[in-house]
């Protein structure tokens, strides 16, 4: 099954690259055809009833999707097989240019203000630069690697929850910040929570994280060291998800990452927890290839800039 | 058919085909058949299967009771604000389910313009089973109206003139005349919202969240367990889609042609 998986990939990436080369000239016909296609098509429909295909326009659709197609792979491609390795990650990063390209991150959800931050810097630095996000759980973004998701960086919450990730895609892997946890309430406080312990109280609607996600794991972690039972109305299945409900003013409390409540600027309010039943995680950013650009993107995050982002959002040093 | 026509159709086809049926196939062949039944048994699956039972029929039951007399009073009228109704009416069919799902917090949440006056109360409906059904019924039932509505239209009126001309009541020719001829109608309706309410993903996890046993359905446990264990989601998966193929199937072969 393993075996199985590991191949996945590497046989996505030669299918992926073979696939493009022969349709560009289908790709070109195919335009040409549908520009010169134009009011011949509903001439057909009214002389010729339901005849189709006598002049061989039937063919033509075929040709525009094949284009269509090929655009698509093409646009795919592109946005995987980035820049040539010719250009130095260091060399990139000081003169501000010669690095261009996309690259594919995979982040945590706790990640999403601080990377946004950071790609958008990066990209005013290097024009040619495309850097594109996309968040959601650690355990879906790791499941997503394994089964050969076209990335080129994994940013995830805590080291554990990239215990799953297949080890023949990582490259490097450097922890970059650390978080940890905090109880979010809606401003007005409506449960009137002041500790974990209020937590418990059977007419307050609690929101986790799932159990299968990090920040459910670390909320169960500290829930057993404080040993209280909250009255949990909904486990959601990342930690943005888990905030919402409380931003929404629907659940009364929930258990989410410092650095989300001050993402939040005010929709909740944060109740620290003591550092002797808190949990924190420290964040690693996984390479997964040796592109210029993933390099450049990595270094951005590694930063005394980066690092500068991640703390004004609420991150701890790693 | 010339051969130009024949690739011109046969090969866009030939893709639209592929395209529908290669996931399906995928999904099969990379499912653990070995532990489908370990892991349909254990853990989060048969409550989940249990309640997307439960929340899809009471969708159904719903769809019947109200969405019947709207269609039928749709179906009747001539009236310009009737097509203004309709299209109201087919929204949820476009909008995104998730965004549906915050529209039906800002309505039943404790702040919605409904659920402001229910949670004093002691009524909240957000985090409970009532929300999925809720849910459900709002992205499914669309699918009911529109269908049974077509079906009404398609009735002969001059079935309506002789009833009336024998004497029969609205309601009377309704239930002995209008009602038995559109019943394939309802039927494929009922299967449409169904499986609409079945799939129910992003409105359920928006509006009710997602706890076991009380608002965790199929698709949310499928969408859990791929986090952790891919095998228990696809085995999952697996049970959902033989469930709908058996439904849809007895319900192909006994009332819808």
């Amino acid at each position: 099954m393993s075996a199985d998986r590991r191949e996945d990939p590497t046989e996505r990436q030669r299918g992926g690259s073979h696939a493009p080369r022969g349709r560009p000239a289908a790709a070109g016909r195919g335009a040409a055809v549908g520009m010169s296609r134009r009011g011949g098509h509903r001439a057909r429909v009214t002389r010729d009833g339901l005849q189709p295909g006598r002049r061989g326009v039937g063919g033509r659709p075929a040709a525009a999707l094949t284009a269509l197609v090929a655009v698509l792979l093409l646009a795919g491609c592109g946005a995987t097989g980035s820049p040539r390795a010719d250009a130095s990650p260091r060399g990139g990063i000081e003169s501000g240019s010669g690095v261009t390209g996309t690259v594919t991150v995979l982040a945590a959800a706790s990640l999403t203000e601080s990377f946004d931050a950071i790609a958008a810097k990066l990209e005013r630095a290097h024009p040619g630069l495309t850097v594109e996000v996309s968040y959601g759980s650690s355990a879906t973004l790791v499941q997503q690697v394994n089964q050969g998701a076209p990335a080129d960086v994994v940013a995830l919450a805590g080291e554990a929850a990239a215990k799953p990730l297949d080890p023949a895609r990582v490259r490097s892997s450097d922890t970059f910040a650390s978080n940890s946890l905090e109880i979010a309430v809606p401003p007005s406080n409506p449960g009137h929570v002041t500790s974990l312990t209020d937590l418990s109280g059977l007419d307050l609607k609690v929101v986790l994280c799932e159990v299968t996600v990090p920040c459910g794991k670390a909320a169960a972690a500290t829930l057993a060291k404080a040993t209280v039972e909250p009255h949990v109305v909904s486990r959601e299945i990342d930690v943005k998800a888990t905030l919402a409900k409380v931003s929404l003013g629907e659940a009364d409390a929930a258990i989410v990452y410092h650095s989300d409540v001050v993402a939040a600027k005010g929709a909740v309010s944060g109740i620290p927890i003591p550092a002797e039943l808190n949990t924190t995680l420290d964040y690693p950013i996984i390479r997964l290839d040796d592109e210029a650009a993933t390099r450049v993107f990595v270094h951005a995050v590694l930063s005394p800039q980066g690092r500068a982002t991640l703390t004004s959002l609420g991150f701890g040093p790693p | 058919m010339t051969w130009r026509s024949r690739l011109g159709l046969g090969g866009p086809a030939l893709v639209a085909v592929l395209l529908l049926t290669l996931p399906l196939v995928a999904l099969l062949a990379r499912a653990d058949w070995g532990r489908l039944v370990s892991d349909v048994t254990g853990g989060t699956a048969l409550p989940a299967l249990r309640l997307s039972l439960v929340t899809t029929s009471s969708t159904a039951v719903l769809c019947l009771v109200l969405g019947t007399p709207l269609a039928w009073l749709l179906a009747r009228s001539d009236h310009a604000g009737t097509r203004w109704l309709r299209a109201l009416l087919t929204v949820p069919l476009v909008l995104p389910p998730v965004v549906g799902g915050v529209a039906l917090l800002m309505t039943w949440g404790r702040t919605g313009i409904l659920g402001q006056y229910l949670s004093p109360l002691g009524i909240e409906i957000p985090f409970t089973t009532v929300a999925v059904v809720v849910a459900e019924t709002f992205v499914a039932m669309p699918y009911y109206v529109l269908a049974v509505e077509g079906a009404m239209r398609g009735l002969d009126p001059r079935l309506e003139s002789v009833a009336r001309t024998l004497g029969a009541s609205d309601l009377r020719y309704l239930r002995t005349v209008a009602l038995p001829l559109v019943v394939p109608g309802i039927a494929s309706g009922l299967a449409l919202a169904w499986a609409r309410a079945l799939g129910e993903f992003g409105a359920t996890i928006t509006f009710a969240g997602n706890f076991a046993g009380r608002t965790q359905t199929a698709p949310l446990a499928v969408y859990v367990a791929l986090q952790e264990d891919p095998s228990v989601a696809t085995s999952i998966s697996i049970v959902l889609l033989t469930v709908s193929v058996i439904v849809l199937g007895l319900l192909r072969g006994r009332w819808i042609r």
